[in-house]
């Protein structure tokens, strides 16, 4: 199973909207990774609206995700997390302190536009 | 009182498997969707502990349903390894897999009750509850 990734002018879209296996996750972040790196995008909105559960695993790979893009030199915000997948994530102890996020895709397209001042 | 449903779990797959089984199960008890989503959370680390360190197990599900009590029980066995210091494998952030190390400790919040027990060479037993409120 693959994540669709959608390019819009110079970011990346991606709406994810399976149940996402280790497997998924792991291919999706490397499928990122090349999509920055081919089209040069200067940001990505990741958007979670659909997902239902976030466990440490699913975490972990976002926050990676995060971290990596960055080191390419590519911003990255996730939007949409749902009350319930917050509430369950501060449970697990897990704060993703330094992955930007927002409201929704179009928040999250907004704060990309200041945080690269374009 | 309903007959326990069990999954297998012995593939990456599983995992999933695991958790969805353990919202609907949630989801027909009335739990509403923020503890749908402890609890199939909680499954979903259990179910992944299963997998890395012992390769194959198994986690059941019971309806717990008396005058006093309404809630939902899983039980999740293996006959791994063990785990040679379980209050280590308790703290945040511990882990041998490079994972976050936030699984058992995670599990122990997002239920109500938590019973671990672990013997090495043997395998370990969790056993957690999710009280309807």
């Amino acid at each position: 199973m693959r994540i669709p990734i959608l390019k819009l002018h110079n970011y990346l879209l991606i709406s994810i909207q399976t149940e996402i296996d280790d497997q998924t996750a792991i291919q999706f972040q490397e499928d990122l990774l090349d999509k920055i790196h081919k089209s040069g995008a200067s940001g990505v909105v990741i958007d979670l609206t659909s997902v239902d559960i976030i466990d440490s695993f699913i975490a972990k790979v976002l926050g990676d995700v995060v971290s990596m893009s960055d080191l390419m030199g590519a911003k990255v915000v996730l939007t949409g997390i749902q009350p319930a997948v917050a509430m369950t994530l501060i449970d697990l102890g897990i704060h993703l302190q330094n992955v930007p996020t927002a409201l929704d895709l179009e928040q999250g397209l907004l704060k990309l536009q200041q945080e690269l001042g374009v | 009182m309903e007959p326990q449903s069990c999954v297998n779990i012995h593939k990456e797959w599983d995992i999933v498997g695991a958790r969805q089984l353990g919202r609907e199960m949630a989801k027909r008890l009335g739990f509403g969707t923020v503890d749908q989503a402890r609890i199939a959370t909680a499954v979903s680390e259990l179910a992944r502990n299963i997998y890395l360190y012992a390769e194959k197990g198994q986690i059941c599900f019971e309806f717990i349903d008396n005058i006093e009590h309404r809630g939902l029980c899983m039980t999740a066995v293996d006959t791994g390894p063990g785990i040679s210091d379980i209050s280590q494998a308790m703290q945040d952030g511990y882990t041998t897999s490079g994972g976050l190390g936030a699984g058992l400790p995670g599990v122990r919040r997002l239920m109500d009750e938590f019973d671990i027990h672990s013997e090495i060479g043997n395998g370990t037993r969790i056993k957690a509850i999710k009280w309807v409120r």
